[in-house]
């Protein structure tokens, strides 16, 4: 079939009466929609089929994790950053736990380090591998769906092996990891890294070579810039209209500045532009892993730092100190100094901020998640405006948002 | 007041000469620079960093609660600057009584909802916002969730008539 694909009928319809062409009409979006993977309100004003104008109302899924952060001690709220973007749950938890040791002045063992990369960049690939399925799921490629959610299940088991979770993992802690690594843990994600290209391969041969998919998302829902920008827009959204911005290069945490990767940008500024984008970030991230693997330290898991971390078991049975230590933990909490900080990640979504301040005792004073998603969605009605309903789902479904990490 | 460290900051030097005694004070925690501003300015500050500085955007915008000092409220504005590679953090103290700061939208159009969201969960009005609603809570709710004298388990269990 050629690329440009025109259907062979072509159909006009008269109006019924000359009051009905020129009258507008407003539809609601949602607020469950099946595309919104979510609870997500669009309403638009059409003219026909034309959006003339597009406005998304957020909040159905508010869930007040902000307040509920401040009357919770600084190792409680590491469950609760797992829910707010539940399928970047570890990036969440190491953004959490890196601002909190920032505050602390703790210094994170390499073995911690490098599991934590290893991880976030796992977290990376099972995020963009949900998008990928859903969204070509809306455009109406249905195997699509089901070869993702096939070698998600791969991926969900690493994740099982490290903390005994598949969705909610909590494993990274103030000062380390929850855990040392599972026996065959490292190999399940070797071969992971060894399985996976060919499957990037895969899924590329199936979309690229379907005119129904390029001529849906090929100069669909593109937006100057600067408008996005200044929306608010980040990650794989600014990346495909030209701006290289990546927190793991120009803001690097948690030790990337020792890894080698590329930050994949295209300038075409349109839903395809995003899937190409997405497509090179999990390629990108299997290079990252591979080293990170290759690399990986030996040594502690968690930082020498007995009034943060919680005492081994071990060490509880003979040393009286680790048992004082871990009663003061649990009951008490750790004692944060008072200040502040901002912390950004790179999230599978874009800039992933946690701002937290501290009073000097051992409950934050407020936690503030600067979530990519928000800032994604609030250029949807930019993005609709002029488009087509049909092309509501295609912009959409190019954002990646996560209604958790949205309404938070 | 300066901090000693800050006082070579290009930044502070030239916003300092521009606007003179504009800026309370300035500290740098954990490497971030935060600058308390007079809330009066705030646009003309943003203007100004956003055209001669190179801020094109405002990471978030958010609030703080100093529940019962006063001045109670601290509006804090986290800048980015792609260009320089450089981060800003803005804050301005507002009372506790009848809270409200201009609003910012005129200069980065994505204020919009960041402001909303402040003015929902912790009711500090923004003047000369273009839409200025509830966002995350229901229309009717009584009370601002955020606020520190707002308990966690919410005020009631009833939802009513008009809370939803």
């Amino acid at each position: 079939m050629s690329e440009s694909f025109t259907p062979s009928i072509t159909t006009t319809v008269e109006p019924i009466s000359d009051a009905g062409s020129n009258r507008k009409m407003t539809l609601n979006m949602g607020p469950q929609h099946p595309s919104t993977h979510g609870v997500l309100r669009i309403v638009l004003e059409l003219d026909g089929e034309t959006i003339t104008k597009a406005q998304p109302e957020i909040g159905f899924l508010h869930t007040g994790i902000e307040k509920q952060c401040e009357a919770l001690t600084f190792q409680q709220v590491i469950p609760l950053t797992d829910r707010v973007d539940y399928l970047a749950n570890l990036s969440n938890n190491l953004c959490y736990c890196l601002g909190v040791e920032k505050l602390l002045n703790i210094e994170v063992p390499p073995r911690a380090v490098w599991t934590r990369v290893l991880l976030t960049e796992l977290t990376r690939i099972n995020s963009h591998l949900v998008w990928l399925g859903t969204h070509a799921l809306d455009m109406g490629a249905m195997s699509m769906f089901f070869y993702c959610a096939r070698d998600r299940e791969e991926l969900l088991k690493i994740f099982e092996m490290f903390s005994g979770q598949r969705l909610m993992t909590s494993y990274f802690r103030i000062g380390g990891l929850a855990l040392d690594h599972p026996r065959g843990g490292l190999e399940a994600c070797r071969k992971f890294v060894q399985m996976f290209p060919s499957k990037i391969d895969e899924y590329e041969t199936l979309l690229d070579n379907n005119p129904i998919w390029k001529s849906r998302t090929i100069g669909v829902g593109t937006v100057p810039v600067e408008t996005l920008l200044a929306l608010g827009a980040t990650g794989p959204m600014i990346r495909a209209a030209g701006i290289p911005w990546d927190a793991r290069k120009d803001e690097p945490y948690s030790g990337y500045q020792h890894f080698e990767f590329d930050v994949p940008t295209r300038t075409e500024n349109d839903v395809y532009a995003r899937y190409r984008v997405r497509m090179e970030e999990m390629r990108q991230s299997l290079r990252i892993m591979t080293q990170a693997l290759e690399g990986m330290p030996d040594g502690p898991f968690q930082a020498d730092a007995p009034k943060v971390v919680l005492p081994q078991r071990e060490k509880m049975k003979t040393q009286m100190e680790a048992l004082i230590y871990h009663f003061k933990i649990v009951t008490e909490g750790v004692r944060v100094p008072a200040g502040e900080v901002y912390q950004v990640i790179e999230s599978p979504r874009g800039e992933l901020g946690y701002y937290i301040v501290s009073d000097g005792t051992s409950k934050p004073y407020r936690v503030h998640m600067r979530t990519p998603s928000f800032g994604n969605i609030q250029t949807l009605g930019v993005m609709c405006e002029g488009g087509l309903i049909a092309d509501t789902i295609a912009s959409m479904g190019s954002m990646d948002f996560v209604l958790g990490d949205t309404d938070r | 007041m300066i901090s000693e460290q800050l006082q070579e900051n290009p930044l502070i030097a030239v916003l300092d000469a521009r606007f003179p005694g504009i800026i309370e004070s300035a500290v740098e925690q954990h490497g971030q620079t935060i600058l308390y501003i007079t809330p009066a300015h705030i646009v003309e500050v943003c203007t100004v960093l956003r055209d001669e500085h190179g801020f094109i955007r405002a990471s978030s915008i958010t609030a703080l609660d100093w529940y019962p000092q006063e001045p109670r409220f601290e509006v804090v504005y986290l800048l980015h600057s792609i260009k320089h590679n450089l981060r800003i953090r803005l804050k301005c103290r507002v009372s506790g009584e009848n809270p409200s700061i201009d609003s910012i939208c005129s200069v980065w159009a994505g204020a919009n909802w960041y402001e909303r969201e402040v003015f929902d969960l912790f009711g500090i009005q923004f003047l000369n916002h273009p839409d200025l609603r509830r966002i995350m809570m229901p229309e009717g709710w009584e009370g601002h969730p955020l606020r520190k004298d707002f308990p966690v388990h919410g005020h009631k269990y009833d939802y009513g008539e008009g809370t939803h």
